[in-house]
């Protein structure tokens, strides 16, 4: 018996073990079939999901950035160009002590205060994950010094880019305009216009000036490596290629020598000089004074230099030409002189006599003339040449404002001309409409009185004056300033015209038109405001001179340049054209706080005049082109 | 000659035949995987087949071990091995936030892989020695032989392989004989307590599991590699891309794809169809196993035969598992699959035991 137990328990517990051995292979049987059935999920049911997933891990798009377009002077010298430079990039993700890293770098490579300034700057605008330039335009020997160090430096890298470089100085800044790296505001915008995949290899956009407004045709079209990578991002082969497609080559109406000239001409003075073929609308030179140095921009601008740009009472970073807005003052004369005559309100004979000064009917209020005791008998020639501000008073009043401002607004004044240059004001040339809308107040009689010299509301542009003026000088077509000629495709290296700026024609009674313009002559002849600096010309030119006021006048008091401070002397205005029978340029120059456009705008022009006409540029002018060819 | 060539005969009569024919078959296989997934790397290759030979020479030497003598290794083996547990416990080396290591002067050593096998051995031995009189107080003193180097492994902390050898332990007290009501109630009482365990467990482990459920949570951290293997194993589809074509195994996105993942490499490769193959040859060894469990003579020899086959197909769910992202990330090689010489000495040092207890049939009287 005691025996028996043990031995009916071993047979029991053996068919108790072949049992649990089937729920074991019960148990492996379920294991297995939810590994297949895992399988049959992910190999079956979800392959297509994976095999793509599988794809994007495996091929990458890796961007080629094109090389952007030049831009070239109408004689083809180079006015922005790129170069390849090496560069020095940190990415904030990839580092553990950003600092530490700095300090590190710092001891390899000079990193002066005001690069450390911009990085910062950038740093505080990008992404951890971006890569931002710490110092630009490594030599060689700084590239190799980091290149061995690179393996204890994570984040920090060496990488060639291309930049832009503005070689024409800071007399161009304000036509060319920069490029600056893109910040979220051009991504956002990019975005918008579903541009942005075509920037996914670039660093830099245009922020200003044919930068900014030729964009487009300077970037060109980015290419695509598809790339086979493996898991650490590292390309293993190239599986197909869409080469970058470059960006077209600009070239100028504008002629840099010319430009340099109109530079030259005002010497210390402030301000804004544009001319213009009055045939085409082609910009021959596009002048504000101060200007900058665009090349400060291209690779992020250090905070202290901005902001001392920026906060400039000189305002060097305004393009005067397009965002300067002035009375146009008696520049305004040949026009009214025009529209008087157009609307049938005057003859060229009728002339009045001019006592120095005017006064409404029932009114003691007195509008003199800019000379005490008056013109004495002025007629439409005279007007213009001595600039009779009483002739025009009457004018004025003859026509009222509503009809001086339908006309006027036929030569484009108080409206943007069109320019291929973003940020252009447009003026005012003002109106009782205007008046009503803007003020909510009625038209005072007086102020028609002053709008007919060019005072008052009135505000132009040098750029709208200079477009005015070319329509009296070809005869009433209206052009659009346009900057760039051609277009050229740098592989197919042919240039492509690009339309001229004309954009409409104002019927002009060719008799009257003859009047204005012999009053403009007349201008420039002995005897007229500007003579004295079209004297010894060997061509003959019209002008028209002009002053905005700064500083209003009090009544009976009397405008003396030598007792006001020099920010408080009026702006000078001067409009011409050249050579006056058959005009091919076309000048506005407006110089801040010059005084008397006679004194002071009008010889800057006439040193355009002679270069662009005769070759001849001012004899106190050194030439950097001289001193290279020495 | 004639002497020695017996000689080896008569040692290699001891393999069987059926499950020495799988058994290569998942050895060819594993050197083709772990030839694509390490690039062909030579280095890595010679290393597989020095494991390898190494491994079927363990396998062969307890082929010939009988099991009443192997049985008497168990108790201590078992012993050295929780003391040695204690001793990590104490003066162990922490690596990874985990002390697992001993320090030996001459190696690192985890003992907790010691256990893999002491711990079957122990209690086979055990329930041997109380054959035919099995009563509550043997299955109790079994469950504290289990418990105590499963709770010891635990602390390290090492989850996963604490699970492995609990279940190792748990399969052999299944087999012998655990009743029913004892496994049922210790299931629902394990069910009521998990959110007991959730609470203990550590930050990364608690990580590994919230990953699982969700590996898109953390794609770049742990979600990681489950992302990457799941993509390889789906991207195979059907036929696989085929050998040495895999682009998450050659561009380098499977993680581990030697070791842990190896499995992603080959569902990436082989596809579904190699998937079926490979799981029927895992499942051809369980069920060999079962067979030689059936006719084993003695209890040693059926309990461990049972348990080893058992044991052999967790290890393989859990590390498919865990690749095709059905179970958390838990550092399991495949069975006879992946590249590493402990495992594979380890796991055909079972395969030699299972062989032994299908070749010495005689009942042996002690």
């Amino acid at each position: 018996m005691r025996f028996a137990t043990p031995l009916k328990n071993l047979d029991r517990e053996l068919a108790r073990f072949h049992a649990r051995l089937k729920v074991g292979a019960i148990f492996v049987a379920l294991l297995a079939t939810a590994l297949l059935a895992r399988a049959f999920y992910l190999q079956i049911m979800q392959h297509e999901h994976y095999i793509q997933r599988a794809e994007s891990n495996r091929i990458s798009l890796v961007p080629t950035a094109p090389n952007r377009g030049l831009i070239l002077d109408r004689n083809g010298r180079i006015l922005a160009e790129n170069y390849s430079a090496y560069t020095l990039e940190l990415t904030r993700a990839q580092m553990k002590d950003l600092d530490a890293t700095l300090a590190e770098v710092g001891k390899l490579v000079e990193i002066t205060p005001g690069q450390l300034r911009r990085f910062r700057r950038l740093l505080s605008e990008s992404h951890e994950f971006e890569t931002v330039p710490l110092k630009s335009k490594l030599t060689d020997e700084e590239v190799a010094i980091l290149a061995a160090n690179r393996y204890r430096l994570p984040g920090v890298e060496v990488k060639a880019r291309l930049f832009r470089n503005y070689q024409a100085g800071p007399g161009m800044a304000h036509v060319l305009g920069f490029i600056g790296r893109i910040n979220d505001r051009d991504l956002k915008k990019l975005r918008e216009d579903g541009r942005e995949q075509n920037y996914r290899g670039s660093v830099h956009i245009g922020k200003t000036g044919l930068e900014q407004s030729y964009e487009t045709l300077l970037h060109g079209r980015t290419g695509f490596d598809q790339m086979e990578t493996d898991a650490s991002g590292r390309a293993v082969r190239m599986l197909s290629r869409i080469p970058p497609v470059p960006g077209k080559d600009l070239r100028l109406h504008l002629d840099i020598e010319l430009q340099a000239v109109a530079e030259h001409a005002f010497g210390d003075y402030l301000g804004g000089l544009v001319a213009l073929d009055p045939n085409t609308g082609g910009v021959l030179a596009l002048v504000s004074k101060p200007g900058f140095d665009p090349n400060l921009f291209v690779d992020g601008i250090d905070p202290e230099t901005w902001k001392s740009l920026n906060e400039s009472p000189e305002r060097p970073m305004v393009n005067r030409v397009l965002r300067g807005i002035y009375p146009p003052g008696s520049t305004i004369k040949p026009f009214m002189a025009l529209a008087g005559l157009e609307l049938g309100l005057r003859k060229p004979s009728d002339s009045i006599v001019d006592p120095g000064f005017y006064s409404l009917p029932n009114s003691r209020h007195q509008f003199r003339d800019w000379k005490r005791g008056g013109h004495g008998v002025v007629d439409l020639r005279r007007s213009i040449s001595q600039s009779c501000d009483i002739y025009y008073y009457r004018l004025a009043v003859d026509m009222g404002i509503d009809r001086m401002h339908d006309y006027l607004a036929q030569f484009g004044l108080g409206e943007k001309t069109g320019i291929d240059l973003e940020g252009e004001s447009s003026g005012l040339l003002p109106s009782r409409d205007w008046k009503q809308r803007r003020w909510k107040q009625t038209w005072y009689p007086g102020e028609t009185v002053i709008a007919g010299i060019g005072q008052g509301y009135h505000l132009t542009t040098p750029l709208q004056l200079a477009a005015a003026t070319a329509m009296l000088a070809n005869g009433g077509k209206r052009i659009e300033p346009r900057l760039v000629q051609a277009v050229r495709d740098p592989l197919a290296h042919v240039w492509q015209q690009q339309p001229a700026g004309v954009s409409g024609q104002v019927a002009i009674n060719p008799a009257h038109l003859a009047a204005v313009r012999e009053g403009m002559m007349d201008v420039m002849r002995p005897g007229g405001t500007a003579a004295a600096s079209a004297a010894g010309a060997p061509y003959t030119s019209a002008g028209k001179t002009g002053t905005a006021q700064v500083v209003g006048i009090k009544q009976g008091a009397r405008y003396d340049a030598s007792r006001l401070a020099r920010e408080h002397r009026d702006h000078a205005l001067f409009i011409a054209y050249a050579p006056a029978e058959n005009p091919t340029i076309v000048v506005a120059v407006m110089v801040e706080n010059g005084g008397s456009g006679s004194g002071t705008a009008a010889p800057i022009a006439r040193a355009v005049f002679d270069y662009y006409l005769t070759g001849k540029r001012p004899g106190d002018m050194k030439l950097e082109a001289d001193d290279a060819a020495d | 000659m004639p002497r020695t060539s017996h000689w080896i005969v008569r040692r290699l009569s001891h393999l069987d035949g059926i499950l020495l024919v799988l058994v290569l078959l998942l050895l060819g296989i594993s050197l083709a995987v772990v030839a694509s997934a390490s690039g062909q790397s030579p280095a890595r290759i010679t290393g597989h087949l020095i494991n390898i030979g190494l491994a079927l020479s363990v396998m062969v030497v307890m082929a010939n071990v009988p099991p009443h003598l192997l049985s008497k290794v168990g108790p201590p083996l078992y012993v050295a091995g929780v003391v040695l547990l204690i001793g990590v416990a104490l003066f162990g080396e922490i690596r990874n936030g985990s002390r697992r290591w001993l320090n030996l002067g001459f190696m690192a050593f985890q003992p907790s892989e010691l256990l893999k096998l002491a711990l079957p051995l122990m209690l086979a031995w055990y329930f041997q020695r109380n054959e035919g009189l099995l009563r509550a107080k043997h299955f109790l003193a079994g469950g504290v032989m289990l418990l105590l180097p499963f709770l010891l492994i635990l602390r390290q902390p090492d989850l996963g392989t604490a699970l492995m050898i609990g279940a190792s332990g748990f399969y052999l007290l299944f087999f012998a004989g655990l009743p029913w009501k004892v496994i049922l109630g210790g299931g629902i009482l394990g069910g009521a307590s998990l959110p007991v365990m959730w609470g203990l467990m550590h930050d990364y482990q608690q990580r590994r599991v919230l990953t699982l459920l969700d590996p898109s949570s953390d794609p770049l951290g742990a979600g990681y590699h489950i992302i990457q293997s799941t993509i390889a194993i789906g991207s195979g589809g059907l036929f696989g891309k085929g050998w040495m074509q895999g682009t998450q195994n050659q561009l380098d996105f499977i993680p581990e794809r030697t070791t842990d993942f190896v499995f992603a490499v080959f569902g990436e490769e082989f596809g579904l169809v190699g998937a079926i193959f490979l799981v029927g040859l895992y499942l051809a060894i369980v069920a060999r196993g079962l067979v030689i469990a059936a006719r084993a003579p003695t209890l040693f020899g059926r309990l461990m035969a049972a348990t080893l086959s058992l044991n052999l197909f967790t290890y393989v769910f859990v590390n498919m598992g865990m690749v095709s992202g059905i179970l958390p990330v838990v550092g399991v090689p495949l069975p006879l699959m992946s590249y590493g010489g402990t495992a594979f000495v380890t796991l055909l040092l079972g395969m030699g035991i299972l062989m032994s207890v299908a070749t010495h049939r005689q009942l042996n009287k002690s």
